[in-house]
Formats: C-alpha cells, structure tokens, sequence
C-alpha cells in the first residue's frame, strides 16, 4: 500500500540523523512533561478546579494531548503547508496522479512527535485507575471516540490553516491561536474558561465536542448517552475546512502564487 | 498531440515601493500591478515532435508549461492535450506526462534514489514487469547504475539531474517537459543528457518540450523552436529558417599587422586589439569579398576566417530585433 510506502520512506530518512531524531523526541517529552507539572503544582495549592479533581483533570489532559500529537505526526504536510507553496513542492504534488490531500498528508511526517505522544499515554495510563472512573464498555468507548474525535477536529484546524496559506503568507501566526491556542486551552475541561468561551468552542472551534461534554459523561456529572458518540461530529468539521483548502487550492491553480 | 488556442494569463502582483514607511502602507492598504504573463498564446506540437521553448527570463515559459502540465488554469484560451483540458483533467492527464523541473528536485534527500524510484512507481501505479524493465533501460541509457544506490543529497548536479529525469520517465510518459534540464552541469553531463532525450525521442516517439537557455541544446536536440517574449509567441519555426532570417550577416576574424581596421560601410567592428579584429558583417551591404579587398588595401592581412553567426549571437540579436 501506498501510505505505508511513505511512511517507511518518511521514517527511513529521519532515522538518517539519530541524533537529531532522538533530541528532539525527548525534547518534546520534556517540553509537555513542564506543562504537566505545572499543574501537578497547581493542584498541589488548590486540590480542586470548579469541582473537579487532579486525576479527572488529567484524563482531560491526556485524551487532548494525545489527539494532538498524533494529528500533529500525521498531518504534519498541511502544519507546514506554506513551506510546499514557497518550495514550489506543490507544484510537483500536482503533477502527480494522486489526490492532493493524500499527497499533502504523506509530504513529511513528524515522529519526534512521539516523545509528547508518549507522555500522553503514560499520563492517562496513570489517570485511568486514579480517575476513579468505573470503566464499564460505554466509558472506554467514550474514551476512544474523544480520541479519535480530536483527530478529527484537530486535522480540521491544520487544514484550515494550509487553506488560509493560499491567500495570505504575512498573518497565519494568528492561526496558531486556533491550533496551539486549542491545545493549550484544551488542558482543562473547558468550562473552566466561562460560559461565553464554552460557546465559541462548541459551535465555532469544536473542542468542546470531543473534550468538555464526553468527559462529563466519562466521569459521571451526566447520564446523556448521547455523549458517547457527539466527539464523532469532529469529523464533520473537516468538511468546511476542506472545502476552504478546495477553494484556496482553486485560486492557487488559478493565480499561480 | 497538444493544443493552444488562444491562451492568456494576467497576475495581479502587489507592488510597493521600497522603505519601511511604504511596507507600513502597504500592510494597509495594497497596490496591484497587473502583469499580462501570456497574452493569446497559440501553437500546435504533433506527437513525437521536439520543441525548443526559448525566450528571455520573466518571457512565459514557465507560465506556459504549468498551464500545459495541469498546475496552473488560464484566464482564457483552449489547451487540449492528448484529447484532454489539463486542469480539468489533472490526474487523467499527469499519468500520461513526465515534468522535471532543472532547479527542483523530485527525489527524496535521504534515501537511495532506487528507493524514490520505487515510490513514483506506486504512485504511479506501473505494473511490477513494465517498471522492472523500463527501469533497466533507463538505468543504462543514463549510466546510473551504482549512482541510483547512493542517497540522493550526495550526488553530483549531473548524477542527480540523470536520475531525475529517469524519474519522472519511469511511467513512460508520451509527453516529456524539461524545464532547463541542463543548468550547471558540465560538459560531459550535458552531451550525456541530450544524448540520451534524443534517443528517447528516437526509440519511444515521446514529445520533448524543452525551456534552455543553452543554445547548444537547442542545435543538438530541436527541429523546431518557438520563440517567447513579453508573453507572446513571436517566432514559430525551424532552427535553419531562424538562421536563414540572418543569414546575410557573417562574422569575419582579421590577423592584421596594421594598428587598427578602417571603418567599412555595412561592417561593425566587434572588436580590434592589437591586430586580431572581429567583424560583423552585413553581406548585403557589404559582400565579403569586397570586405577582404577594402581591408587588404588598408592593411596586411596576416589570417582570416569567415563564418555564420554563432546561435547564441543569433538568439542576443533576435531578441534585439523583438525589443525582448
């Protein structure tokens, strides 16, 4: 299969710089290992923030981190995305017989990733027992559709920001503020941030779909099954966001630039 | 066999002037400059033909081989390409086409080159036994066979610019762009470059569409040459009808003892030092016979030689003629 062929290939080449490889991935362990401290020592103080608890806090955490780390491997062709219109890259992804969206995913991979990946697991491999959870099936399906919902709807925001690299190269720093900005936020259950922000990551930037509302059920604040499954409406973000790269990638190959 | 009708282009480039008080402006509020990049472009090249695309830098041509390879649309005009719009029809289209752009490379850096070639092959899809086969061939043809071994970012420019055009040749591709496939080799890679696109083009019958700014290419490779300039196309024709639009000028070299040449009606001195001149001459002012006599009355004439123009000179002096 194709995919797997870049993917070997991908891994082939990093793995020529061990060195670099290996520093930057504990790097990045390092780099979310200070967040995760900072707050252990957060709630050394205040044991509790709006009622909830470390450990539950840290499933929170762990499921965002997670989902972040891995779109952010996986994705990485459209995190870069201004880089293959600069290095005239796309042009050769276009003169290639294979869709541009696959082309762009399999462009570069991120694998040092894996050093923050790896601290997310091993954070909520600590919170699951912690947590308190009573881990029926429906909580670990919860579990994975949070995971795989952030996926999701992260993929959505790093294609939403190679879409806005089409028209402009100057101000997509203030992308980042949807994409890091997401992560950063998405730390604590979301409600923590007020009533107006919880709004504006549900229906605008939906994070809260695959965050906030799937952890009330997991942690039994609600009964609403429903909860289970709405972190799959992450996937129909990536629908507009699609169709925002379609319509950059349109005046691209009609602007040339 | 591929079509224009008609094709025109026009970028909308932001302009400002330099300084940081106009870069704060511009932030602001921005300044188009419309640049017509190719204005009703028209041509014809049958199957199998090699077409030299020439023409000053900023002239068109790579507009026109982005437009012809599916990357880019234009703002009007037809292109019809094997039966196929290429930008309606990109993946359609692109199987059928192979495109090595000289200044970008397609392999990847870190990998053997036989490890890209496998790549393109599934990219491509090309069955186990046709790629085995015309992997071979192409492997031979270029001398490539311990090169395609090593990672591609220890190469030399002309190991690596020979793999990169077996690349993009492993799906057999009918139509073949080269967008100046010669740049910074040396002379044995170039004379081992063309050598093998002229085969190629002799053996599979594939189309070459060639952008150079080395005539030498031009001459060895191309019966035909389409010259642009300011997006337009201004010559369409045969390498010896170019020759034939001047081919009343000669250039005349003069050993001479005298101290320097006198100055002849229809002769311009190219150069005159220490008794070696150059001149340019237009025989139908000036016949070279009555040049010889005008000179040897004035001076003794140690050596001489006369001969056509030099296609570099040809070209410097067309793109004078269409103020390019």
């Amino acid at each position: 299969m194709l995919y797997k062929r870049y993917l070997s290939m991908l891994l082939k080449s990093q793995l020529q710089y061990k060195a670099s490889f290996v520093m930057t991935a504990i790097g990045q362990f390092l780099v979310s290992f200070t967040t995760f401290l900072s707050m252990y020592f957060m709630f050394d103080r205040f044991s509790q923030v709006e009622g909830f608890t470390f450990s539950e806090v840290l499933l929170c955490f762990s499921v965002v981190l997670m989902a972040f780390s891995f779109t952010e491997c996986f994705a990485r062709g459209f995190d870069v995305f201004p880089r293959l219109i600069r290095t005239g890259e796309l042009d050769r992804i276009l003169v290639r017989p294979r869709s541009v969206v696959f082309q762009v995913l399999t462009s570069t991979m991120e694998f040092t990733r894996f050093g923050r990946f790896l601290q997310a697991v091993l954070v909520l491999c600590y919170a699951i027992p912690a947590s308190g959870v009573n881990w029926t099936g429906d909580k670990i399906i919860t579990l994975i559709a949070m995971f795989l919902g952030g996926c999701a709807v992260f993929a959505g925001l790093f294609i939403l920001y190679a879409g806005f690299s089409f028209f402009t190269i100057d101000g997509l720093e203030f992308m980042n503020i949807f994409t890091d900005g997401s992560r950063e936020f998405g730390k604590y259950p979301l409600v923590i941030y007020g009533e107006g922000v919880l709004k504006l990551l549900t229906y605008v930037i939906p994070i809260a779909l695959f965050q906030y509302y799937p952890f009330l059920y997991l942690i039994g604040r609600t009964e609403n099954r429903w909860m289970m499954v709405l972190p799959l409406v992450g996937f129909v973000f990536l629908l507009p966001c699609y169709g925002f790269f379609r319509l950059g990638l349109s005046r691209y190959q009609s602007t040339g630039s | 066999m591929i079509e224009l009708k008609g094709i025109s282009k026009t970028f909308r480039v932001a302009k400002r002037e330099a300084g940081l008080g106009n870069a704060l402006r511009s932030f602001f509020k921005r300044e188009y400059e419309e640049v017509k990049a190719l204005q009703d472009i028209s041509f014809r090249i049958d199957e199998g033909e090699m077409v030299g695309y020439i023409g000053p830098n900023g002239a068109g041509k790579s507009s026109t081989i982005k437009i012809m390879s599916g990357v880019m649309s234009p703002d009007s005009g037809e292109c019809i390409i094997n039966g196929r719009v290429p930008w309606k029809e990109r993946t359609a289209h692109v199987q059928q086409i192979g495109v090595v752009f000289g200044q970008r490379s397609q392999l990847w850096w870190d990998v053997p080159v036989a490890d890209s070639f496998q790549l393109i092959r599934d990219i491509y899809r090309v069955p186990e036994e046709e790629y085995r086969k015309t992997e071979k061939q192409l492997i031979d043809m270029l001398d490539i066979g311990e090169v395609v071994k090593t990672p591609a970012r220890q190469l030399s420019l002309g190991q690596r610019m020979r793999c990169e055009i077996a690349a993009s040749l492993l799906h057999r591709p009918k139509i073949l762009f080269l967008d100046e496939p010669t740049i910074g080799l040396d002379a044995v890679s170039k004379i081992a470059v063309r050598d093998f696109i002229k085969e190629l083009n002799r053996t599979r019958g594939t189309t070459v569409i060639l952008t150079t700014h080395d005539m030498q290419d031009i001459e060895a490779l191309t019966q035909r040459i389409l010259l642009i300039g300011k997006g337009k196309i201004l010559l369409d024709g045969t390498l010896e009808e170019l020759k034939a639009r001047r081919s009343h000028y000669r250039t005349v070299t003069v050993d001479h003892s005298g101290a320097c040449l006198p100055h002849l009606e229809g002769a311009e001195i190219l150069q005159d030092l220490g008794g070696h001149a150059q001149l340019r001459l237009d025989t139908d002012i000036l016949p070279v016979a009555r040049a010889i006599a005008m000179i040897s009355a004035a001076t003794e004439i140690k050596d001489f030689s006369v001969e056509g123009e030099s296609i570099d000179d040809l070209v410097v002096s067309l793109y004078k003629e269409f103020e390019i």
